[in-house]
């Protein structure tokens, strides 16, 4: 499973409840569309390094790097790279 | 307390009325397991379970006047009996019995339905004069004392809770869904609606009368607020604080009336340690205190407790609550409340009234209604952090006021300024909106509908905002945006649910009837003139409390942060062991079965759970919300 799909998926099921992939656009922000809230983001961040093996700064606590499945995508991308 | 039931037909009520008196009233033993008492003639049936605590003798119910033509029955007290008794006995009543119960009686006779402006006091109360052929049910202002009802055609059932109305209906009530999908936003159903199709709350401060004509409803009193400037009180802090003191020590006094002893709950925070200290200071009770801890160090306050225990020199005791023991109280817990609940709260709660019953007390005083009447909650603070940033939305420096309320928002993204503006900054354009304080409450409460069912979602009619919007008073537009706060919090939740499912409901689950000195009516009414920096000077929420009672108390107490009760939710049943009830009642067949909620999502939600992933509180209240419902529906609804 890639990235993309492993991230989707997780937000579907622990935030959406739902395996129907059409509940949730890629580039959908996470805040705006009220699907993840302050502690959700600390939940999400658990998965990021659980799941990817990568640490999360606070600096990088920022909605350009989590707050869509595109924006996860790329912060995964670049951090694994590093 | 105690419990009353009744049935009402102008047309003549049918035979076989006092088998079903004897029913209704059977379901209310817990709130009067000293007796029962009965009247019933053509039209009109009325029951009564006993919890004596009043003229232990002579104050058996129904009460009725000198010639038997007026018959009272009374849930609640009466605290300023004495002093109503003094004066209609020289307006030339004659009394029988020395029960509070019995003013009630020439205190209609003498004022008609002006009586009720003259009582001091919690109640729920059935009068019937049979000479007038006039029934009136009123209930005390901010919702102590429960009274629901159901109208069909023109026979009117009535009772303490709706458990006691049901024997009498002619079919069994089905779900309103409109109030599961209010109690999703506001934490209780918007009154008068209740979970029950068909059957209603008496709103509090609310009267109804009924004759041969129908049924009328009017408001007696309500919550009332200054619409300008030149209305609020006038006075140095001082002399408003030492006005305030008098009125809560007077509020405690005629609250320690009893002609059995009288207790007092004891949290650790400032409002029942301000109850502890004016009992301990200023009569002569002796100090008989109780208090809940709990296992997980965060909720507990026991440390606090025994300060005040301290300092007081109270004989206390004290019950800990285990995440096991409110999985195993939950059900229970439940056909007490007669309705879903979003957090667990209420089940320490009805342990503690367990203990009290166990020590042989009857009767506490508690400090509800101090945070709504004296402007101390979190809901005050963040409003009033929301409305200065909306004078400067672009501000980094106001938003970040408000990790000093959430300060998870320190260790959460909260640098972010779009973070804050997601979470707290929906309508800062709108800072004038009638519910603005509580948009953001009832929009997070409000995830947990997204578990209905599509069936469910389908019939629901529409924006429910607009309903509380609605049910506001004209003059509400002209109040401080802090003082429409303060009375939306108490109409929505200190009404709906803190004094009913974890109030009332909890206490009289072990016969125990709790007095609330913050929520006489002198109290509310002079601070409702007070202005609100008196209530929240800055961010120190309840100032002119603290002003005028700090002094009685120990600094730690009145300077802590204060910690907003609660107890566990999702680890009480998935921490361990699940129960087995709970494996039930959410199983896809149950989840079917009821058809409330969407089965697939709830399993997600079950299987997030149990990977240990649910660490929010929306996780935390759709779990509590969905099995409460559940319960709920296997209770009375199979």
């Amino acid at each position: 499973m890639s990235s993309k799909d492993k991230v989707k998926n997780y937000i579907l099921e622990n935030y959406l409840f739902t395996d129907d992939q059409s509940a949730l656009n890629d580039g959908d922000s996470f805040l705006e569309q009220g699907i993840i809230d302050s502690t959700g983001i600390l939940e999400v961040i658990f998965f990021l390094e659980e799941e990817f093996g990568i640490s999360v700064a606070d600096e990088e606590m920022v909605p350009e790097n989590l707050d869509s499945v595109n924006n996860l995508v790329k912060f995964i991308e670049t951090k694994s790279a590093a | 307390m105690c419990g009353i039931a009744g049935i009402a037909d102008f047309k003549g009520l049918q035979e076989g009325v006092r088998d079903v008196l004897q029913r209704m009233v059977a379901q209310l033993h817990h709130r009067g397991p000293d007796g029962t008492g009965f009247y019933a003639d053509q039209q009109v049936g009325l029951a009564h379970a006993r919890l004596s605590i009043i003229d232990l003798a002579g104050g058996a119910q129904p009460i009725h006047n000198e010639t038997g033509t007026v018959q009272v029955i009374f849930n609640g007290e009466i605290f300023n009996y004495v002093e109503l008794r003094e004066q209609l006995i020289a307006l030339g009543h004659t009394f029988y019995t020395h029960s509070d119960t019995e003013v009630i009686v020439h205190a209609y006779e003498q004022y008609d339905l002006d009586f009720v402006h003259h009582l001091n006091g919690q109640f729920a109360i059935a009068i019937w004069d049979s000479v007038k052929n006039k029934l009136v049910l009123c209930r005390d202002r901010v919702g102590i004392a429960p009274l629901y009802y159901s109208l069909s055609g023109q026979r009117l059932v009535f009772g303490s809770e709706v458990k006691s109305v049901l024997p009498a209906l002619a079919a069994k009530p089905a779900v309103n869904l409109q109030a599961l999908d209010q109690l999703m936003t506001f934490w209780a159903p918007a009154s008068p609606n209740t979970m029950f199709e068909g059957v209603k709350e008496l709103s509090p401060g609310c009267m109804l009368v009924m004759d041969a004509t129908g049924v009328e409803v009017n408001r007696y009193w309500d919550w009332a607020f200054p619409t300008s400037v030149d209305q609020y009180a006038d006075g140095s802090d001082a002399a408003l604080a030492e006005e305030l003191r008098d009125l809560l020590v007077s509020a405690t006094q005629i609250r320690l009336r009893s002609d059995v002893p009288v207790g007092a709950y004891l949290s650790g925070g400032l409002d029942s340690s301000v109850l502890v200290a004016m009992i301990h200071h200023f009569s002569d009770a002796r100090l008989r205190t109780f208090s809940i801890g709990f296992d997980a160090e965060s909720l507990d306050e026991t440390s606090y407790q025994q300060m005040m225990i301290d300092q007081v020199n109270a004989d206390h005791s004290r019950v800990i609550c285990s995440e096991a023991d409110i999985a195993d109280n939950f059900v229970k817990t439940i056909w007490h409340t007669e309705s879903p609940i979003l957090r667990t709260a209420p089940v320490p709660m009805r342990m503690l009234s367990q203990l009290v019953h166990s020590q042989d007390y009857k009767v506490v005083l508690t400090g509800e209604g101090s945070d709504e009447v004296l402007g101390g909650y979190d809901i005050f603070k963040e409003t009033k952090i929301r409305q200065f940033w909306a004078v400067n939305q672009d501000s980094t420096f106001r938003p970040a006021l408000l990790k000093r309320l959430y300060p998870y928002l320190d260790v959460s993204p909260g640098r972010a300024q779009q973070y804050l503006k997601n979470f707290f900054g929906g309508n800062l354009d709108e800072p004038g909106l009638p519910c603005f304080s509580h948009i953001p409450r009832w929009t997070t409460t409000a995830k947990c509908k997204e578990f209905f069912s599509s069936e469910v979602k389908a019939s629901l009619s529409g924006d429910v905002t607009a309903l509380m919007e609605s049910a506001l008073p004209n003059e509400s537009s002209q109040w401080h945006y802090f003082n429409r706060a303060q009375y939306l919090e108490s109409k929505s939740l200190m009404a709906g649910y803190l004094l009913s499912s974890q109030g009332d409901r909890m206490l009289m689950a072990n016969s125990v009837e709790g007095r609330f000195p913050f929520l006489d009516h002198r109290v509310i009414e002079f601070a409702n003139r007070l202005p609100p920096k008196l209530k929240m000077k800055a961010l120190n929420e309840k100032y002119l409390l603290k002003n005028c009672m700090g002094g009685y108390l120990p600094d730690a107490i009145v300077n802590r942060h204060k910690q907003p009760y609660r107890a566990p939710d999702i680890p009480s049943f998935f921490a361990e062991s699940t129960p087995q009830y709970v494996e039930d009642m959410l199983s896809e067949e149950a989840l079917a079965k009821t058809g409330l909620f969407d089965s697939k999502r709830v399993q997600m939600l079950l299987k997030k759970i149990r990977l240990g992933r649910a660490i929010g509180y929306k996780d935390n209240m759709a779990l509590v919300g969905i099995l409460s419902t559940q319960v709920w529906h296997d209770l009375y609804m199979n």
